[in-house]
């Protein structure tokens, strides 16, 4: 079953990758990112609070996990576009898998879509520190299902 | 008499650019557009050339050595500290003490000043439109004493309420540290004025030269400031060197910094007695090849001619304003009557990091965000705004691209 979810993890990177494949032009990758971000649900009011936002961003960015049936499920916000933009790609890649698909995900796909860039480590830009947050997030509910193993 | 002055035949925005090597780089496979020259100015051939020729020619530490290369070195050095002396009309080289830019300047005045004539119940003013490294130092400051920090409030349009700074100054009140112009509007403030109304109260005044160092002419003396700061890399310099102005009997009186080399005089185990001044706040070796470079960057200003750089930069500010405002759904973030180098700005329905981001695309490097005043953009209700910035080689083509790329991005985002 983990093997199976793997595979869609990478199944999920590789459609996103062929997505964008089909640009050739910054302009086509940005206005599809703008979409994504335009077409990811807004996050209920009740969730964007202080303590769901991430550190660290020039933009505003709230990110919520909830664990069901050994997965993480991924919500999030931003109020910039192009970030709520590669959000969506990352939730599309991360939401509902196993802690350890999450914390061991390369996300290769950022850097094949020409995106690496936005992993920049300046402080104006929140896409490592989302995905550092994923990553948190799937680390905290490992251990705590490991304790209840035991 | 007459107050205009007649524009140089000999200014030549494309003959300065060819001084500048970085301006002849592409991004994104574009012509860069450099407008984020409030962070940061790029540098003249001059400058870079000087830091190399140091390093090839003359490497020596100063002050201390006797052979020819520390000669060289010590007199390149101090060669620096005239040529800021003159810059700013100070009335003597010894009241020019290096630093690594203004804010260690600032927190060199709040450690050594401020820990000495801070008690508890003093107030310190500064006003809402202050960078960080404005707030900060004096919040630590008051922290320790026991003081207040009292804020003078911003106008709508982004000037200083006078009124309100005028009811603020009371016996109580120490210290006036204050920005001369905005990083994030462009707000040129009076502080001739606002330093007399100080004085007048029995206050000192800082004034952060951060910014108005590269735009306006600088006369500590006339200004008849206390402490003046500010950064050698916003002036065409390197990075890392900065200076601190200060009156001489304060200079004087103020406990030194740090210890260590060169601030000394004698040392025993039992007492050491300081060096004078400007040595007493320099400890250690400085950053000797940034600053000797830094009298370049100077030069090169003169050279240029300051009038002439500020009407041109007036005319791309003027030029920039004018077409932005014509963009639907901008607003102009700072409208005060005096404003220099820079335009900050706000898009109806879009987040100013979208916009930085799918400018960079176009090659054009603008700053979005807070500009380290997050006090003053929580006064204007606003996550950020976009900023472009001016120096001598901006160009009205550039400007030009910057509002096609706006409208472009627009489009994209909308």
């Amino acid at each position: 079953m983990i093997t199976d979810n793997n595979q869609c993890m990478q199944a999920s990177e590789k459609e996103i990758i062929e997505d964008f494949s089909l640009f050739d032009s910054w302009e086509d990758k940005y206005e599809y990112i703008i979409d994504l971000g335009k077409k990811l649900p807004a996050l209920d009011e009740k969730y964007k609070l202080e303590e769901n936002q991430i550190k660290g961003c020039q933009s505003a960015v709230w990110l919520v996990a909830e664990y069901r049936d050994g997965r993480v499920f991924f919500k999030a916000d931003s109020d910039a576009v192009i970030v709520k933009g590669l959000v969506s790609m990352l939730i599309r890649v991360l939401s509902g898998h196993s802690p350890d698909e999450i914390i061991n995900a390369k996300l290769g796909f950022i850097g094949e879509i020409g995106m690496r860039t936005h992993l920049a480590q300046t402080r104006s830009n929140g896409l490592l520190a989302m995905i550092r947050q994923m990553k948190n997030y799937a680390l905290v509910y490992k251990t705590i299902r490991t304790k209840k193993t035991q | 008499m007459t107050v205009s002055s007649p524009i140089s035949p000999v200014f030549d925005v494309y003959a300065i650019r060819q001084a500048f090597p970085i301006l002849g780089r592409m991004v994104k496979d574009k012509p860069l557009v450099y407008l984020d020259n409030a962070a940061t100015s790029q540098k003249p051939l001059a400058v870079i050339e000087a830091i190399s020729d140091y390093y090839s020619g003359y490497n020596a530490n100063i002050h201390r050595g006797i052979h020819t290369l520390a000669e060289e070195a010590t007199g390149a050095y101090e060669a620096t500290r005239h040529a800021v002396k003159q810059f700013i009309g100070a009335a003597s080289g010894e009241q020019i003490i290096f630093t690594r830019g203004t804010t260690e300047g600032i927190n060199l005045v709040a450690y050594c000043w401020g820990r000495q004539n801070i008690r508890a119940g003093d107030q310190i003013i500064i006003s809402g439109m202050e960078h960080h490294s404005n707030i900060v130092p004096w919040q630590i400051l008051c922290e320790q004493k026991n003081a207040l920090l009292k804020v003078i409030p911003v106008t709508e349009d982004g000037e200083l309420s006078l009124t309100a700074y005028q009811n603020l100054l009371t016996d109580q009140t120490k210290l006036v540290s204050i920005v001369q112009v905005s990083n994030a509007l462009g707000t040129v403030n009076p502080v001739k004025e606002m330093i007399a109304a100080a004085h007048q109260a029995g206050a000192l005044v800082l004034v952060d030269g951060a910014q108005s160092a590269v735009h306006l002419d600088i006369d500590v003396q006339d200004l008849d400031c206390d402490f003046f700061a500010f950064s050698g890399h916003k002036v065409y310099g390197p990075t890392g060197v900065g200076v601190l102005y200060g009156k001489r009997a304060l200079l004087e009186d103020m406990p030194v910094f740090q210890g260590g080399g060169e601030m000394i005089k004698e040392v025993t185990f039992e007492h050491t007695t300081y060096n004078e001044l400007p040595y007493k706040y320099e400890a250690g070796t400085p950053n000797i090849a940034d600053t000797i470079a830094l009298k370049a960057a100077l030069d090169f200003v003169n050279a240029t001619g300051k009038a002439d750089i500020r009407k041109h930069e007036a005319e791309l500010l003027a030029y920039a304003t004018e077409h932005l405002e014509n963009i639907p759904g901008l607003t102009v973030v700072g409208n005060a009557k005096q404003k220099a180098g820079l335009v900050s700005f706000v898009i109806k329905g879009t987040h100013p990091q979208d916009i930085g981001i799918l400018l960079d695309n176009l090659g054009i490097a603008v700053r979005t965000g807070h500009h380290c005043c997050q006090p003053l953009m929580k006064r204007f209700n606003l996550p950020g705004t976009v900023r472009a910035s001016f120096a001598m080689y901006n160009t009205k083509q550039e400007v030009d691209k910057l509002i096609a790329g706006l409208h472009k991005i627009i489009k994209m985002l909308l």
